[in-house]
């Protein structure tokens, strides 16, 4: 489709429904031997009624997001039912049916129905007939909203021509008519031509979709309903938009996939597949394929472009497979234990295209074949099973459909970059090493390889110009905007220790659109970064899936099967050039025999010009690269090197845009490389930015001689080589580029380049469309004539003789406040004036900090800082509503307990709780003592308790101590990144409080491993809903375009409330990259979110908070006007508190105390309850006088009220000039509908399994009497147990009840979650199966899983529990017979568990617990873990090589008679109250534990394999390996040291004394 | 940064002081500079919001030479310092310092001694010889005259001349320096260090006329005709007077400055007759004032000899600790003593003076009271004389050191018929210091009335770009 759906609202204000995403519950049924029959079709409707909960309903709860089902063309029913409509069928396979989506307007109609009819006549086939398809909008139970733009479905089928040479030839006709008749009815300029749809046209496959909850489709379609209608496949899709307006041609299947994920990288996608049109060229398509452009039309969802790709692969001559395995390779640069063989593919194919990047598991089938396949990293689950009878059934997840255990021969899972094919026709299942083996023999790749790669360092080495001396190169630095902080901050620590330095707290300076001076080009450009739909990487980690590898140069015809003359191909390891890499690049042809040419264009031009001749440059450099592309030059470099007094520089990253762009809509981009040799890149975000709009290399010569002259001044450390300086530096980029990648999702460097993974703020749309073309800017800004005059003004410091540049540099003031620097919000002055006020209680001081806040004259730092009030029927201040009700509204950030300082954080809860407000734990848990009231009536609880993606102290008490559980989606100061808590600031009672050892660094993963996608996100607000049934549940997203829909499906996943922070809220410790460049302005996502839930009737349901860089009263009405119920306060609550922005949070020696753990710098802390206290009444009276002027006499009749806002013309500079912000003023219609938190959401607890649960644990609940619960679950059966784990914390604690007090024998496949936060006492015992997430939070409960006896299976063979198990576990046992998935007790911090195999990742960030792996483990175990303990038997004796090394050393098990001579007098107490109590110490006897383990193991499982290794105990034993983490070690050593040292204190008193 | 834990690991190291019997029997600078600077620099912590950087009136960017200072860049420690202070050397030694006052170890602890880095730098700049003219690469052509050359004055005069203006520079006395030349005792500021900066002024271009009073020596009329823009630093020079029964019956009580002038005019060589010396030999000397100006006339006195030393302040004694959660990073009241009060004095606080006497025309005692200071409905203090509490001091020398009222009237200002403030100054904002005739500028104490060194540098360097700006449409000049 080119266009939106009439059924959706339009773009407005700051929605766009471009910006929707979606992900859902995917499966199929298929029978192996390709027998059709009706049976199959109901059995994919009733895996689609399974996944119900993985999809999600609107505003009205039957109006679904869309759902459908693909079969194989049920020519049977076709051939029984066409005959009355006069339509003859030929033989099967010698027709196709198109499922058309039509307009309901009839003359529209008919003329899209004479189109496609002319069109097939066109292509040379045969017109056969169409046919109505009967459908039942009314016993669908369809809602209005969905009738209203229900399409008229009809099917048109189509004759084969005598010219298809086979049915291949017909479905590429198809395919073609298809094509070409979309664009022709585009042509005609319909209002509701978008309502025209082809939801599948081919003579294999049909799709019968729509706008459905997943139980409708079959209601809707009487088709589905008739017997006749008969398949041996059946693939269906559930979908969770996180839209309210998904429209019946976005519901999967699409023509040939289903898919559950997220494609990251879809802009460059397009833009790369629409730059090949010149380049392409297809023996198989011939001539058609010029007509089949845009091969991939703008604005359809990432899957339909998908979609989209697949089938042109395919329709050119590709296998479904290998089509698979070009678009979603899994990760080969890094693994070493991949075959050669494939490698080669790999890499052969990396030059034919870059990867569709994300989290994706993509079902496919082209009616003859059906397989799915898994990204690289497996973030989506994906579980099949496989039955004596042939039939084969995949979905997200176990349990949807009722199959007798002892037909069931193999239970397995997708794994990461894994495929999984059966070939209906063969009649068999080809598994992923068959595929694959096959296809990289298929050509010589190795072969080929040795002959066309280049890599770049093999080349001869160049010599490089040398860097100039000290004054020349100043001017050049000033020419490119270099300040002092740039080399202090920036430049230095990475040349120093190859990464880039941390910062601490908040960005409060101005946008560089709103900043009065001239600003880097990048500084418009904020990244983006995954929150909730898709998950971002952690680059350390998990680097083996990251790959930098850049190909420079011409890409081959993508349809270019010939391997006789292949294309040369360019590749660098990373996309960071040296001054002599580029030398090397520069003379290239001399080592290629001229295969490549390069040539260099200046981006430069002379000065005298001025601003003005900057366009005049662009359209020459433009026509330049176009001239020289047409020339055969294959590679060009635009140089800014020319730059001295008479030539001015084009900013860089807009001469590459502005070329990669204008190669791009000639067709030419993809025959030549992009190489720009810069001055003006110098950190992360400049070559970020420079990537991600096209180039493919990078050297930043200016960078390089930067550094060579802070060393040749001593200003690097004399051991630094100038060869270690570039080292280091381009390994701090790299780094950097990872990271800032990954925070999208994104694992490789070509498929970032060109991704556009940015939103300009600040940027005029004229602007962005010709040079930045496709990239989202929502409120207007500068255009060229302000960025060209801003190098203009940067071109006359640097020459010009302006005193203070003629021997230094700029000052900057972007990190630290400078006079002479950039604007901040606070400054010297504002701290003086607001902390005298709140100790002096002085109102009128208070009063004087506003107003210089408030008033942004002259020094525009913030978007609100350019509004204005409308005028309004002002009251008197007596009728607005009391300061101690609005104080109810405020909310203090969230601040880990370890990031500052108990006194600090108990502080800011003590003052909420006078208040009323309520504060926040942060993400680092709360002491137990806090939740008791304090003698004085005061409490440090902080009511509002963090879930974030560490999970650190997060226990079923923790939670049961909550009124709101707020799970930390991101962070404005470092949004889609995790976070590190160095071991030095993991003191005692941190260390307690985190579960986790003292001294040991923790660290929090960028995503939570829980939430992948929407529906994941849905059930963890589930999960923890159930945990705490009266705590309302937050979701906090950062702003970024698009948060609104984001925060639309948040609120359909039922969370009572979201937070919108800003890109500039604060951190303990951030890169600095990510504090600068990442996010938006809380005003934008506010307003959008505020837009968009009104828009989806959805806004009553939530409470919206906002937050970032609040300062003032005025802040608080700004926020409620763009429609926040509440507002947060982090950076400035601190100040009350005494903090003076000393930015040094992350060096732990704040002085006052605040941010540090320093028994010392603590003891500084001066701030008091009282302080705060008067902070929050100062903020609440402002808000009252304003609210008395603007006449509102309640806080919940401003919010949304957008009329009263405008923007503050008078105080706008020669950039702030061209902002239109009315976008954000938009106000719209609401029908009726809220406009504030009036609603509440429906969790759906009543019908829960754990209703009954709690009921029969009533004695146990109430009086400690054991009870036996014995039960059926299903895989609707979400979080079992949880609610139950919930009654119990709330009563006992985390000391919960007394073991086995409360045992569930359970049956079946359990729902995700089983056994979430399961507290002490209780067990649950399951002879079935569990899907993901089982024992997430473990607080003490045990889980034994096994499968029944019924089942012939082998246990140790098979699947039994999904991903991410025991994610979180704090304390309890888990047993598995069977094998885990991926990610196996990631971030377990006390948790034992026993399991027969695990997937890739297995304790990954584990810090505490004891893991037994009675089986083979997936790659990276260990990866960040560190603590606790993991052992693994390893019979091959490879686990070496699967295991992340960085953290962690292995050990053999010592035997049993060298464990107890170590142990000596020292007598390990194992075994305490009959539980397994493992304390880690150092001489701990590891025979002993691991026995005992497997021995529990055997009694609660009845493990064969347990058995059999016990059985020959001492052959298993020494092919166990012990996995221990170096720091632990560490940890425990010092530990027992100290114990040792008090010991024999204690013992030379006791001595002394007697 | 400095070192990130250096506030922690050492302690401040102040001035060390020549023993007070060896210093007050000469009038050279007896404070000596702690060795080990390098320590000193490593206090500091960087501070994201450098809150001495603000608190310093020319922004001196504090923080980064406190860091090169520890890491032994002295020369670049230098430049960064020259970037906002012409004349470090100046305020390296009497400066007040605000900066550690607002510095934020002073918070918890005691503050960087960022003055004694500061002299330490410029000290270590000119013994390198690396302090040089730096004259303009092109003239501009253009003329401007500077009225007074005090800091403020000197300070415009420099940075006018290095973008290329011909700087006349007029002063009254016979020597230029204003106030730090004759105002400031030598022990505290030796007048060498007025004459190196002006040598090194006068080869960037600079033209020095002393003893020429404008509106005396040279009408102010001709100064408009000769120049094209004439900049007004003459200082507030009208001294705040006493007028109490006795004032002007008795000889012996004089203004400080009249005392303070002769002295160093004498150190500096010239002929003083006897008869118009005012010397504190063996005299009771009264200061009257408890301000700087106060502290120099004790000082001065306890060299001539005086039988003793008493100053009187209206005020009440302020806290020895003030409650910096309050005042911190502002500049405090609080008990401050310095080394002239520390050479021996009586410091007497919250004491009105209410009549002087005397015999033979020469004044012997003064009269006092103790006065209450209380704060009315509005916040305002007010004092109330404490009924009964009158005695009496001897007194041979009255000095009357209670700062300054305004620029001195007569002559120039009444000549050009400027305009003027409520208080008397000379008006002209901070943004453009254009006073209400064209082509006239003016700054420093002039325009804002009695005020630090330190603040007529700030002026003067800003009203060098204004008037850069006035006459070349543009300027280059930093603010």
């Amino acid at each position: 489709m080119s266009q939106l759906p009439l059924s959706a609202p339009k773009k407005q204000g700051l929605y766009d429904p471009a910006h929707e995403h979606d992900a859902c519950g995917v499966g199929f049924v298929a029978h192996i031997k390709n027998q059709k029959s009706h049976d199959i079709v109901e059995k994919g409707l009733e895996i689609l009624h399974r996944l119900t909960h993985r999809g999600a309903a609107g505003a009205d709860p039957r109006e679904g997001d869309g759902a459908g089902i693909l079969l194989q063309i049920p020519d049977a029913f076709f051939r029984a039912v066409t005959p009355d409509l006069g339509i003859e069928l030929p033989a099967e396979g010698e027709y196709g049916v198109g499922m058309v989506f039509m307009p309901q307007d009839e003359s529209h109609r008919q003329a899209c129905e004479k189109i496609v009819e002319q069109v097939i006549e066109d292509e040379g086939q045969v017109f056969l007939g169409w046919r109505d398809v009967p459908c039942d909008a009314v016993r669908a139970d369809l809602p209005e909203s969905v009738t209203i733009c229900e399409p008229v479905i009809r099917q048109v089928f189509v004759g084969q021509a005598k010219t298809c040479i086979d049915q291949d030839a017909l479905e590429r006709k198809l395919y073609v008519i298809r094509r070409v008749a979309r664009n022709r009815i585009d042509a005609l300029g319909f209002e509701d031509e978008a309502n025209f749809y082809f939801a599948s046209m081919s003579s294999l496959t049909i799709v019968y979709k729509g706008m459905f909850l997943s139980h409708q489709v079959g209601a809707y379609y009487e088709d589905l309903r008739d017997a006749r209608m008969t398949s041996a496949l059946a693939l269906v899709h559930q979908r969770f938009s996180t839209n309210t307006f998904p429209a019946w041609e976005l519901a999967h299947p699409f023509r040939m996939i289903a898919h559950n994920g997220e494609i990251n990288t879809v802009r460059g996608n397009i833009n790369w597949m629409n730059a090949r049109r010149h380049s392409m060229k297809s023996e198989l398509l011939g001539d058609d394929l010029d007509k089949l452009w845009p091969v991939i039309a703008e604005g359809q969802s990432d899957t339909a472009c998908f979609d989209n790709a697949i089938e042109l692969l395919t329709m050119g001559g590709y296998s479904l497979a290998h089509a698979a395995m070009l678009l979603v390779p899994e990760a080969w640069a890094g693994n070493q234990s991949m075959d050669e063989t494939r490698r080669a593919f790999y890499e052969h194919h990396a030059a034919l295209m870059e990867p569709w990047d994300g989290p994706a598991a993509v079902a496919f089938t082209d009616g003859r074949q059906i397989g799915a396949t898994l990204d690289r990293n497996g973030l989506r689950p994906a579980r099949y099973l496989i039955t004596d009878d042939d039939l084969v059934v995949m979905g997200s997840e176990m349990g949807v459909l009722n199959i007798p255990e002892e037909k069931i021969v193999k239970k397995w899972r997708l794994q990461p970059g894994k495929m999984f094919l059966i070939d209906l026709k063969e009649g068999r299942i080809i598994d992923d090493a068959e595929i694959k083996e096959q296809l990289s023999n298929e050509k010589p790749y190795q072969k080929i390889l040795a002959k066309t790669q280049i890599q770049l360092e093999t080349l001869p080495e160049e010599v490089a110009p040398m860097a100039p001396e000290h004054d020349a190169l100043l001017n050049k630095q000033q020419a490119f905007g270099y300040s002092q902080e740039d080399l202090k901050f920036l430049m230095t620590p990475m040349a120093i220790s190859g990464q880039e330095a941390t910062g601490s707290m908040g960005n409060d300076n101005p946008l560089a659109v709103l900043s009065n001076r001239s600003k880097h080009l990048s500084n418009y450009f904020r990244q983006l970064f995954a929150q909730v739909t898709n998950p971002p990487i952690d680059p350390i980690r998990e680097e083996m899936v990251m790959s930098l590898t850049s190909i420079i140069g011409p890409n081959p015809n993508l349809f270019s099967l010939d391997t006789d003359e292949p294309q040369m191909r360019l590749e660098v390891h990373q996309p960071i050039l040296t001054n002599i890499d580029l030398e090397k690049v520069r003379h290239i042809e001399r080592y290629t025999d001229g295969k490549f040419r390069t040539t260099t264009l200046s981006m430069c031009y002379t000065a005298d010009q001025g601003a003005v001749g900057m366009e005049n440059a662009l359209n020459k450099l433009c026509d330049a690269a176009e001239k020289a592309v047409n020339e055969h030059y294959n590679i060009v470099i635009l140089s800014d090197r020319e730059v001295d007094a008479d030539h001015m520089a084009i900013p860089a990253l807009l001469a590459t845009s502005a070329v990669h762009q204008h190669l791009i809509n000639k067709g030419l981009r993809t025959e030549t490389g992009l190489v720009i040799e810069t001055g003006s890149a110098r950190e992360v975000h400049h070559f970020a930015t420079l990537a991600g709009y096209g180039a493919e290399a990078i050297n930043p010569y200016l960078a390089f001689e930067t550094l060579f002259d802070l060393q040749r001044n001593g200003e690097l450390p004399e051991e630094l080589t100038l060869e270690e300086i570039k080292i280091r530096y381009v390994k701090a980029i790299d780094k950097g580029i990872f990271k800032v990648m990954s925070k999208m999702g994104i694992s490789t460097y070509q498929s970032y380049c060109g991704a556009q993974i940015f939103e300009a703020i600040g940027l005029a749309s004229g602007f962005i469309e010709k040079y930045f073309t496709g990239t989202a800017s929502q409120i207007e800004g500068v255009g060229l004539s302000e960025i060209s005059e801003e190098a203009a003004r940067l071109h006359r410091d640097a020459f010009g003789h302006a005193q203070i540049y003629k021997n230094a540099l700029d000052v900057g003031g972007d990190y630290a406040w400078r006079v002479r620097g950039e604007e901040h919000l606070l400054g010297p002055e504002t701290i003086a004036k607001i902390q005298h006020a709140v100790r002096t209680n002085n109102y009128g001081l208070y009063k004087e900090y506003a107003d210089h806040i408030n008033d942004q004259a002259g020094r525009l730092t913030t978007l609100r800082g350019l509004f204005k009030f409308n005028k309004g029927h002002s009251i008197s201040i007596d009728e607005v509503e009391s300061a101690e009700n609005i104080v109810k509204r405020f909310v203090t950030g969230a601040m880990s307990f370890g990031s500052i300082s108990h006194e600090a954080h108990s502080t800011l809860a003590i003052a909420m709780n006078r208040l009323g407000g309520k504060s926040n734990t942060g993400e680092g848990g709360e002491e137990v003592e806090r939740f008791t009231p304090m003698a004085n009536g005061d409490s440090m609880r902080s009511a509002i308790k963090q879930v974030a993606s560490g999970r650190f102290g997060v226990t079923s008490e923790y939670l049961a101590n909550a009124d709101q559980i707020q799970i930390k989606v991101a962070q404005g100061a470092k949004p889609g990144e995790g976070g590190q808590l160095p071991g030095h600031k993991v003191d005692q009672r941190i260390g307690r409080v985190r579960h986790s050892t003292p001294g040991v660094g923790l660290i929090s993963p960028p995503p939570h491993h829980d939430i992948y996608s929407i529906e994941d996100l849905a059930q963890l607000i589930f999960d923890l809903k159930n945990t705490n049934t009266d705590a309302d549940i937050s979701v906090k997203l950062v702003s970024e375009v698009g948060v609104g829909t984001i925060a639309a499906g948040v609120v359909k996943a039922h969370a009572d409330h979201v937070v919108i922070a800003g890109h500039d809220g604060g951190t303990g410790a951030s890169p600095l990259t990510s504090i600068k460049h990442a996010g938006s302005p809380w005003e934008l996502g506010l307003a959008e979110t505020q837009q968009t839930l009104v828009l989806n009737r959805l806004r009553g349901r939530t409470r919206l908070q906002a937050d970032g860089q609040m300062r003032t009263g005025r802040d608080v009405i700004i926020a409620g006007l763009l429609g926040a119920d509440e507002v947060a306060f982090g950076t400035i609550a601190l100040i009350a508190e005494g903090c003076i922005m000393m930015r040094k949070c992350h060096l732990n020696t704040c002085p006052v105390g605040v941010a540090t753990q320093d028994p010392e710098l603590r003891k500084k802390f001066v701030g008091t309850p009282e302080d705060v206290v008067n902070f929050f009444m100062f903020v609440a009276e402002e808000t009252r006088e304003i609210m008395a002027k603007l006449g509102f006499r309640t806080f919940n009749e401003l919010i949304g009220r957008t009329d009263m806002l405008d923007t503050n013309d008078a105080i706008r500079h020669w950039k702030s000039q061209g902002l239109d912000l009315s976008p954000m003023f938009h106000k719209p219609e609401t029908s009726g509908g809220a406009i504030y938190h009036c609603e509440t959401q429906d969790h759906g607890l009543e019908a829960l399994i754990d209703n009954q649960l709690i009921e029969q644990a009533k004695p146990a609940l109430e009086e400690k009497k054991p009870v036996l619960i014995d039960i059926d679950v299903c895989n609707a059966d979400r979080s079992f147990g949880t609610m139950l784990s919930g009654k119990v914390a709330k009563k006992y604690g985390i000391q919960g009840l007394p073991e086995d007090s409360i045992v569930i024998k359970a049956k079946g496949t359990a729902g995700q979650s089983l056994g979430a936060w399961l507290a002490r006492g209780v067990t649950i015992d399951l002879a079935g199966e569990g899907n993901d997430y089982v024992g997430k939070g473990l607080s003490g409960g045990r889980i034994s899983i096994y499968p029944p006896k019924e089942t012939p299976i082998k246990a140790d063979e098979n699947i039994i529990v999904g991903n991410t198990v025991l994610f979180g576990a704090i304390a309890g046992e888990c047993y598995f017979n069977g094998i885990g998935g991926e990610r196996f007790a990631v971030r377990n911090s006390g948790a034992v568990a026993v399991v027969e195999g695990v997937g890739d990742h297995g304790c990954e960030y584990m810090t505490g617990g004891t893991v037994v792996v009675l089986g083979e483990t997936g790659r990276n175990f260990a990866a960040g873990m560190s603590g606790g303990i993991a052992y693994v038997l390893d019979e091959t004796g490879d686990f070496e090589n699967r295991c992340n090394m960085a953290q962690v050393a292995l050990e053999p098990i010592a035997s049993e008679s060298d464990a107890l001579e170590a142990l000596d007098h020292q007598g390990a107490d194992l075994e305490t109250h009959g539980r397994v109590d493992i304390k880690h110490t150092l001489s701990q006897d590891d025979q002993k534990i691991l026995r005992t383990l497997i021995e529990r193991h055997v009694h609660y499982t009845n493990s064969a394999r347990g058995k059999s290794i016990l059985d020959d105990w001492d052959a298993y034993l020494p092919q166990f390996t012990k996995v221990m983490p170096v720091d632990y070690k560490r940890a425990l050593a010092e530990m027992e040291a100290e114990l040792k040292v008090k010991h024999n204190v204690k013992a030379g008193k006791e001595h002394a004394n007697g | 940064m400095g070192k990130p834990t250096g506030f922690k690991e050492y302690s401040r190291e102040n001035l060390s002081y020549a023993p007070v019997a060896d210093r007050i029997v000469h009038y050279n600078e007896f404070s000596k500079l702690p060795t080990d600077m390098a320590t000193q620099g490593a206090r500091c912590m960087d501070c994201g919001i450098p809150f001495c950087h603000n608190g310093c009136p020319v922004n001196n960017i504090i923080p980064d030479w406190n860091d090169l200072v520890y890491h032994g860049k002295w020369r670049e420690a230098l430049d960064v310092l020259h970037s906002t202070n012409n004349f470090p050397e100046f305020t390296g030694r009497i400066c007040p310092a605000p900066c550690e006052e607002a510095c934020t170890v002073n918070l918890i602890g005691d503050a960087v001694s960022i003055k004694n880095i500061e002299l330490s730098i410029i000290e270590k700049g000119w013994q390198e010889d690396w302090i040089t003219p730096q004259p303009p690469e092109h003239k501009s052509g253009k003329k401007v005259a500077i009225v007074g050359s005090g800091p403020a004055g000197l300070a415009c005069a420099q940075q006018l001349a290095r973008v290329g203006h011909d700087v006349v520079v007029y002063e009254k006395e016979n020597r230029v320096g204003g106030l730090m030349r004759y105002g400031i005792p030598n022990f505290k500021f030796e007048k060498h260090i007025i004459d190196r900066r002006i040598a090194q002024m006068r080869g960037e271009g600079v033209n020095f006329m002393a003893d020429t009073h404008i509106g005396v020596d040279l009408s102010s009329k001709d100064l408009l005709n000769k120049y094209d823009a004439v900049v007004l630093t003459g200082g507030a020079e009208k001294p705040r007077d006493l007028p109490i029964e006795g004032r002007n019956e008795y000889s012996g009580i004089h203004y400080a400055m009249e005392f303070l002038t002769k002295n160093t005019k004498r150190v500096l060589g010239d002929e003083i007759a006897d008869q118009d010396f005012i010397s504190a030999k063996d005299k009771h000397v009264v200061v009257i004032g408890g301000g700087d100006t106060g502290s120099d006339c004790i000082g001065t006195s306890n060299r001539h000899g005086a039988a003793s030393v008493t100053q009187l302040e209206i005020m009440p004694a302020p806290p020895e600790i003030p409650n910096k959660l309050t005042t911190w990073p502002n500049w405090p009241m609080k008990m401050r003593t310095s080394t002239s009060q520390d050479e021996g004095c009586e410091r007497d606080f919250a004491v009105t003076t209410k009549r002087f006497a005397g015999e033979n025309g020469k004044v012997t005692t003064i009269e006092c009271a103790r006065v209450d200071w209380s704060q009315d409905e509005k916040s305002q203090w007010q004092m109330k004389e404490i009924a009964g509490s009158e005695f009496t001091l001897k007194a041979d020398l009255v000095l009357l050191a209670m700062g300054f009222v305004h620029p001195v009237h007569e002559g120039m200002i009444e000549e050009l018929e400027v305009e003027k403030d409520a208080r008397g100054n000379v008006a002209a904002n901070t943004e453009d210091y254009k006073t209400s005739l064209d082509k006239v500028f003016a700054a420093g104490d002039m325009r804002r009335g009695q005020s630090l060194v330190v603040w007529a540098i700030r002026e003067g360097r800003q009203a060098a770009r204004a008037v850069d700006t006035y006459l070349m449409g543009s300027s280059n000049l930093p603010r």
